[in-house]
């Protein structure tokens, strides 16, 4: 992989894309290893940054460029990024395992050294004992570890978070945030994190990007983004 | 006709299909003859003489049955040059010169034996195997006062009537083309005034004779000669036909090599077959028609007489002229 | 950051990737194909046709007529029955056999029509059960049921039992606060029709009447048994006895030309107009309603909810009785019947994995489109498409074919392959309608995940939507497979002896009036027709899922 500017993770340049009748118009480089997270109101277009990096949306002009190469043409599953979602990230029919596992081959044809490789993804993540186990029997905390599990195998250098907690009580969700962090740590992973709830990360040392009306509005460190709001739309979010 | 009133009766196996359906694909035959069902019914001449023709040959004869004689027509001109018939078995005097004209038929190429034919036969396509005359059969114990004449039954009776439809049936042609000659142009208003005691127009002969038996209507478009089988088969005299005063009309069936034969040599040796004294023999307790040529001992103990009275019939060249309009002005009258 | 300044330039248009809309493409365009070899084959068969045919021919318009009357006298009898019908059910929430009640009117949609018909012949044929009770109580005169008025019971059976459901549908549709506000204010039955049930009503029923409308006008098995004749015809009909009858081309084409005119008309108006039907009555909560205990109520809704029933079950039970006492030794004996029953299954199956196979096609691209693309009223169209037999009824499609294929060779031979087509072009609503929900909410919920995990399409398939869709895949195949089983449309055109099916079978027995035979074929019908989709909602279907 061409790395011309490796400290560059994710850059997207004068990146536009139309959804229904609203413009969004991205303009932000983030570096490699860099924890992000981003706020906004619902419908300010959070989700749709995250779409546009992984390829679920195609831009309609601009250029994204992904680990130091322009990724435009490329399918989700080629970039170099994992995504967990706030829900649906498994597959009700499928094990645990078999949810892991398809992160290495999504037709599920593993060789058993990959498969012992998703045996030691499952451990990592404290969830061995359920492999056999079908979704349904799983809280929603073990449910989005079986999903980052796979995000482990998968070893993509970007990981994508949509909210990933949401559903999670306020104990669980601080518990989760941490092991992202942790894990982030530990493989120098770049992770850009939309959430809801500003509890949870407010204190986290961090960049944030306020996104509102499809354009980031504020970028820096949360502290300070917290502490003295750019704009009255931040203001407003924030309740003040 | 014909017809084989047994298989209604009696509910055997039916008739129409088993005989055909039981055989292998057609075109796999030697000799493949169209026809009407009610001719290869179980108790139909259809199985009398394919046993006795392939017996004389040493071939294979298939029959492939439709609702009824002008069907057959219709299934020919459908088909147009791939129609895998050999012989056309089944329509009557009405349609030769139509069949001829487009071209379905060619000459059979035979000299046929004296006839008894009520009338003279001299064409060059078509072999006549049977006749009769139309009539009204009623029911003696639901119909106390049979209609006097066609008149009669058109602008005065109240009794409830079964026919079929002369777009595929010769005993519907046959009906139209009666009332045509008793009415003339007033044809279409006799019509709408007998529309209403019609209680239904069906497809085919055996149709509607199966409903005149369960009941469905006091008096059914048929045959002269139909009682003649209840009385010789049933030994039941409930079942009348109806004498009128104007004549009835009459009905000659024939039947002539196709256009798309294959196999016309083996056609014509089936239609000179058809007048063999040995068929022809059968046709009175098979077909319940007259034969066209009658056995040398006359016909069957209890078998109807050919009626005394005038004969009607329409020149086979003014059927094929008219026959697409009187049909339209019978749909229109019937559709009011 | 690299390169900014050229960034702009090397922007993409959003539309590259178009390999989601090749399944639906295919089908799209095979059924464009359909439509077109049909039209060919009737403007080449009818040339010099002239165009004022249709406007001069008395024929034709009181065909036309007779249509229009009795679909519009169907619509409106069954959904006039179909009301205090559905309100009974509505207003008794929770009663013994209320749920097989609901089952029961289910069973004249996919009952075989043929077999319907020979039921109602049996109870009120002038021979049948009805006619000999009036006799046996010495009344005068019978009952006519060929014509006008058997068609319309006819019809009333078929679609009065559908059109209640869907009318029960419509009631639970009915928010509850409305039945709580009711209850306090204290309304009574009059005011409650009045002011809640009326306005839903008003709104539900034209498209339920539209419906059935559209599936009356194009009736033909009905029509063709019990119309009793040529006054009595559909346009459906009269094309199959232009063509079959009189060989007349030109009509079937002025025939032809008028039925779809008036089918799309039709279409166009429920379209526009009518609000969506929703699929199916649910087994709504029980709200007390005020005005259920009121004795007079019960009266009126018991009185209803045996109206309804004896509708659906008297034909029914005719049958069954004329099916215990009939010959069935000669008929399960009889090879005929069996090679029929076997030509069936033949046509049955393969007109039910077409049907299956082009409904998916469609609903692929259709969700393509709405979930990738977010074009959700192109992805709308395309699964309305699959109601094109609606507006092209299967006898004109049938004779179109027909008539192309007469060129090239015995159109009698080919029979069963176009009667495959046409049943499959017909089993396309269903499977659209059953497939879609269940199809979409696993492509909202999954696709980004399976596009992320760059899963391919038969690896998607066996992963995910195989095991996800199994059942409505096996309950849509179960049902396209037995309505052609039973279907008896256009076999009547091309049907021969040696293509021959069991409903053909059954239509021959019943028209030469074999009344005790026709019911055995008819219950045999029934019975493989059952066995059948029960093999396969079962066999393809599994057991329930997770």
């Amino acid at each position: 992989m061409p790395r011309d500017n490796a400290a560059t993770a994710i850059a997207l340049d004068r990146v536009s894309f139309r959804y229904a009748a609203m413009e969004m118009r991205f303009d932000v480089t983030i570096a490699a290893g860099a924890f992000v997270i981003v706020l906004g109101p619902s419908g300010a277009g959070k989700s749709t940054l995250l779409n546009l990096i992984a390829g679920f949306d195609r831009p309609t002009t601009g250029r994204l460029m992904l680990m130091g190469e322009d990724v435009g043409d490329k399918a989700p599953a080629d970039r170099p990024v994992t995504t967990l979602f706030q829900e649906g990230n498994l597959f009700p029919h499928l094990t645990v395992a078999q949810n892991v596992a398809l992160g290495l081959h999504p037709g599920l044809r593993l060789t058993p050294e990959q498969w012992r490789h998703v045996t030691t993804a499952l451990d990592r993540m404290g969830l061995a004992d359920l492999a056999g186990r079908w979704p349904r029997h799983l809280s929603g905390g073990e449910r989005q570890r079986v999903a980052l599990a796979r995000s482990l195998v998968r070893n993509r250098p970007i990981l994508l978070l949509d909210e990933p907690f949401a559903a999670l009580d306020p104990g669980r969700r601080r518990e989760m945030t941490d092991l992202v962090r942790t894990l982030a740590k530990d493989r120098g992973l770049t992770v850009v994190m939309v959430s809801h709830q500003l509890e949870e990360v407010r204190d986290l040392p961090v960049r944030a990007l306020f996104i509102h009306d499809g354009r980031i509005i504020a970028d820096g460190p949360m502290a300070g983004l917290l502490a003295a709001p750019a704009s009255d739309e931040v203001r407003a979010y924030l309740g003040r | 006709m014909r017809r084989t009133l047994a298989n209604i009766r009696h509910g055997g196996t039916l008739a129409a299909l088993a005989l055909v359906a039981s055989t292998s694909l057609a075109a796999a035959e030697d000799l493949t003859v169209y026809t009407y069902s009610s001719f290869v019914s179980d108790w139909g001449p259809g199985p009398v003489a394919e046993e006795l023709f392939e017996a004389q040959c040493g071939c294979d004869i298939a029959f492939v049955a439709v609702d009824d004689g002008v069907a057959l027509l219709s299934r020919l001109r459908l088909e147009g040059a791939n129609s895998p018939a050999d012989v056309v078995l089944g329509l009557d005097l009405n349609l030769v010169a139509e069949a001829a004209a487009d071209m379905l038929v060619v000459p059979h190429g035979l000299t046929l034996p004296p006839l008894d034919l009520p009338i003279d036969w001299d064409d060059e396509y078509f072999v006549p195997f049977d006749w009769g005359y139309f009539a009204f059969v009623y029911d003696t114990e639901m119909v106390e006062e049979p209609p006097a004449s066609l008149r009669d039954l058109v602008e005065n009776s109240d009794v409830e009537i079964l026919i079929q439809d002369p777009r595929t049936s010769t005993p519907g042609l046959g009906l139209l083309l009666w009332i045509r000659q008793v009415y003339g142009e007033a044809a279409p208003a006799a019509w709408a005034q007998l529309r209403p005691r019609i209680v239904a127009v069906t497809s085919g002969w055996s149709e509607a004779y199966g409903m005149f038996l369960e009941g469905e209507a006091p008096m059914v478009l048929s045959y002269t000669t139909s009682p003649s089988y209840h009385r010789i088969a049933e030994g039941d005299e409930r079942y009348a036909a109806d004498a009128f005063d104007e004549g009835h009309y009459m009905q000659v069936e024939v039947a002539g090599i196709t256009q798309t034969s294959d196999a016309p040599e083996l056609a014509a040796e089936f239609l000179a077959f058809l007048l063999s004294p040995e068929f022809q023999a059968a046709i009175p307790t098979t077909n319940w028609m007259y034969p066209a040529r009658f056995p040398a001992g006359g016909l069957p103990e209890g078998f109807t007489p050919p009626p005394d009275g005038p004969a009607l019939l329409y020149p086979s060249e003014t059927v094929r002229d008219n026959r697409q309009a009187w049909i339209d002005e019978w749909l229109t009258a019937m559709s009011r | 950051m690299a390169d900014s300044d050229v960034a702009l330039s090397a922007a993409r248009p959003a539309g590259r990737n178009i390999a989601g809309l090749l399944p639906g493409g295919l089908v799209l365009g095979a059924l464009a194909g359909l439509i077109a070899v049909s039209a060919i084959g009737l403007l080449l068969a009818a040339p010099g046709t002239d165009g004022r045919r249709i406007w001069t021919d008395p024929y034709i318009w009181s065909i036309l007529r007779f249509t229009v009357i009795q679909a519009t006298l169907s619509a409106l009898i069954s959904i006039v029955l179909a009301i205090p019908v559905a309100r009974a059910l509505a207003r008794r929430p929770a009663f013994a056999g209320r749920s097989l009640l609901i089952r029961l009117l289910g069973v004249p949609m996919v009952l075989p029509t043929i077999v319907g018909v020979l039921g109602m012949v049996i109870l009120l044929g002038r021979n049948g059960w009805l006619n000999q009770g009036w006799g046996w109580l010495g009344l005068p005169g019978r009952f006519d049921f060929y014509g006008l008025s058997g068609i319309l019971m006819a019809h009333v059976f078929f679609n009065m039992p559908f059109a209640a459901r869907l009318m029960l549908a419509g009631w639970a549709t009915i928010p509850s606060e409305q039945w709580r506000l009711a209850s306090q204010l204290g309304m009574s039955g009059p005011q409650i029709f009045r002011l809640i049930e009326w306005p839903m009503i008003r709104e539900v029923a034209p498209g339920i009447a539209g419906l059935i409308f559209l599936l009356c006008f194009t009736s033909f098995a009905v029509v063709l048994t019990l119309g009793g004749g040529p006054p009595n015809a559909t346009l459906e009909v009269a094309i199959y006895q232009a063509l079959r009858f009189d060989f007349d081309l030109q009509r079937g084409l002025a025939l032809s030309v008028l039925q779809v005119a008036v089918c799309a008309c039709v279409m166009a108006v429920l379209m526009l107009w009518a609000r969506p039907i929703a699929p199916e009555a649910t087994l709504q909560t029980a709200d007390a309603r005020p005005d259920s205990r009121h004795p007079l109520a019960r009266v009126i809704d018991v009185g209803w909810l045996l109206i309804g029933t004896v509708i659906v079950l008297a034909p029914l039970t005719a049958l069954a009785s004329r099916f215990v006492t009939g010959p069935i030794v000669t008929v399960i004996t009889d090879s005929d019947v069996w090679a029929a029953a076997g030509r069936s299954l033949g046509v049955g199956l393969a007109a039910g994995t077409l049907s299956l196979v082009s409904g998916w096609g469609l609903l692929s691209t259709a969700r393509w489109l709405d979930v990738r693309r977010q074009r959700r009223k192109l992805a709308g169209l395309l699964e309305t498409t699959a109601s094109l037999s609606l507006v092209v009824p299967p006898m004109v499609l049938g004779a179109g074919m027909f008539l192309v294929l007469r060129t090239v060779a015995d159109p009698f031979s080919l029979g069963l392959v176009i009667v495959v087509i046409v049943n499959a072009v017909m089993g396309l609503p269903f499977v659209v309608r059953i497939l879609n929900p269940p199809m979409t909410q696993a492509a909202r919920r999954y696709d980004r995940l399976i596009q992320g995990l760059g899963m391919r399409p038969l690896d998607r398939f066996r992963l995910v939507d195989w095991p996800l869709l199994r059942r409505p895949i096996a309950l849509a195949l179960g049902l396209t497979v037995a309505l052609s089983f039973g279907d008896f449309g256009v076999i009547a055109l091309f049907g021969t002896a040696e293509t021959e099916t069991l409903p053909m079978l059954l239509y021959q027995r019943l028209s030469a009036y074999r009344m005790d035979e026709a019911a055995v074929v008819a219950g045999l019908l029934i019975l493989l027709c059952l066995f059948v989709f029960t093999v396969i909602d079962k066999g393809v279907g599994g057991r329930a899922t997770r």
